[in-house]
């Protein structure tokens, strides 16, 4: 059946309005699940094993590379004003500040938040998930909460190593190749880094964490029901493209409206 | 009178496809499924035959009309009611729905872990002889994976079967299974009937050997049910599109029965 193109705006509002429902719906019982019990502890912590740990490695090479780049084009930058001094500054608070939090969550999404939303729609097109619900096993308590704990506690943490190895692959840099004065790069971050950016950086990890769980897992688990994803493995594929690409959307839109209004 | 298990009452359930075309799946549908015997639910693809499973499951929700369980109705029911309800069901699906990632042994005993406060020794004592009474004994550490079509049913009967459901569906069982197969898989479904006791539903279009474990049989067919008090009485009937039915599905077997009469 043709449609006329205003016949297409409002089923596309609708459906925009419907899976902005179904999702706020889905993030509320994601929430109810990991208080409700038996908690699955031994589950919980392999999800921060897969989520938190095993993501160490990349995060770590990211964070070095990324600080030592840093360092480089810092130095460059200061070096114009006279200002070398200002490295460990620099460096420091981009990293805390906005670097740290993005570069980690859109890390996890790519890794960890694709492999969770694929996971969940194979569970949900083989009726793995309806199994669990037809045993009265709430798959919200059993699947998608620990996801949920083991993200929001993992990534804040992969954030600070993130902000660490940062830090010494820009002093690396600076100081070793650049020949940066050591004591004026550790002065500039004390005094230039307050509680206050530390405290903002992490609130921001926080919630990119929450976007990149609640949108990963939540596209596996709808994966029947959304728009233009087709069926079968073919459904899983093109959702789990999805969510990293509205995840990673998601972390850079708030990201700036973050930094607009806590900075 | 005999005593209901499920009732639908006039239940309506369409489907809305994105450019807004309607589909009605059952249009005022009407049955009733006794207790402790083994209904069919028959019809060809697309006739509603799972979606009729799902809305007594709670999966889907009914658009008009009312389905009752042991008489309570649960067509709006959510929440822990309909856990509650859902306890009460054992369910075999389609494509098994073994937990991929789990041994036989874990899917087996997840329900008992899961909603029952047994010790793990008394849930291996319980997964062992349910999987030996389903011949799976030696199979416990194997994924479903590595298991044959047939293996991975009777691995989904033996987890369906961990809380003494008193009511078992059946979803499409037999489906992707040889001739062989089929026929074991029956004859367990008829054991394991006579051991529990359970209701039984299965929806099928496996026609006509699943009617030899049919008491009871309903057919779907362009949104309507046409109930039977038995599988005989299908050859009997008067109407047009059940002869037609009879005639594609069943052949010359009850063809020959209709040219006696």
């Amino acid at each position: 059946m043709q449609q006329n193109p205003i016949n297409k705006l409002g089923n596309t509002g609708l459906y925009v309005l419907e899976d902005l429902g179904r999702m706020g719906l889905y993030l509320h019982k994601a929430l109810r699940g990991a208080c409700r019990r038996p908690f699955r502890f031994t589950e919980l912590i392999r999800q921060i094993h897969f989520i938190g740990a095993s993501s160490s490695a990349v995060i770590f090479f990211t964070a070095l590379s990324t600080g030592m780049v840093l360092g480089l084009q810092g130095y460059y930058s200061l070096q114009k004003f006279g200002a070398e001094g200002m490295l460990g500054s620099a460096v420091s608070l981009t990293l805390i500040l906005e670097l740290g939090p993005v570069l980690t969550a859109l890390m996890v999404a790519g890794r960890a938040g694709s492999a969770m939303c694929a996971e969940l729609g194979i569970m949900r097109i083989s009726e793995q998930i309806d199994a669990l619900d037809c045993m009265a096993i709430d798959p919200f308590r059993y699947l998608i909460s620990p996801k949920f704990l083991a993200t929001l506690i993992s990534v804040p943490l992969l954030t600070a190593i993130f902000d660490v190895v940062g830090i010494a692959g820009g002093y690396i840099v600076g100081v070793n190749l650049k020949g940066v004065n050591p004591g004026s790069f550790i002065e500039g971050m004390q005094t230039s880094v307050t509680n206050h950016d530390i405290r903002l950086g992490l609130i921001k990890s926080f919630v990119f964490a929450l976007l990149v769980v609640w949108i990963c897992t939540g596209r596996g688990f709808f994966v029947r029901v959304i728009r233009g994803a087709g069926f079968g493995a073919e459904s899983v594929s093109r959702v789990t493209t999805q969510a990293v690409v509205l995840s990673s959307i998601s972390v850079l839109i708030f990201d700036y409206l973050l930094t607009a209004v806590l900075l | 009178m005999m005593d209901v298990a499920i009732e639908f009452r006039d239940v309506v359930k369409l489907f809305v496809s994105l450019d807004g075309r309607k589909q009605t799946v059952l249009d005022h549908v009407s049955f009733t499924i006794p207790v402790g015997k083994t209904t069919v639910i028959a019809g060809g693809s697309g006739q509603g035959k799972s979606v009729t499973l799902k809305l007594v499951l709670g999966l889907m929700r009914a658009d008009e009309g009312k389905i009752f369980v042991n008489g309570k109705d649960i067509t709006d029911i959510g929440g822990r009611e309909l856990e509650d309800l859902r306890t009460g069901f054992g369910v075999l699906f389609q494509g098994s729905a073994l937990f991929d990632s789990m041994t036989v042994f874990e899917n087996v005993a997840l329900p008992l872990r899961e909603r029952t406060k047994k010790t793990e020794e008394e849930i291996k004592k319980q997964v062992i002889e349910t999987l030996t009474q389903l011949e799976l004994a030696g199979h416990e550490d194997k994924y479903p994976a590595q298991l044959s079509g047939g293996m991975q049913k009777r691995v989904g009967l033996a987890r369906a079967l961990q809380l003494n459901p008193e009511m078992m569906l059946f979803d499409e069982p037999t489906t992707g299974l040889d001739p062989v197969m089929t026929q074991e898989i029956y004859h367990l479904f008829a054991r394991t009937q006579a051991l529990v006791g359970y209701t039984s539903v299965i929806v099928s279009h496996d026609i006509p050997k699943v009617l030899n474990l049919a008491d009871h049989v309903i057919i779907l067919n362009d949104g309507k049910a046409d109930v039977f008090e038995s599988p005989e009485e299908i050859q009997w009937s008067g109407k047009e599109h059940i002869r037609e039915f009879v005639k594609t599905t069943m052949g010359q077997i009850y063809q020959s029965h209709l040219m006696e009469k």
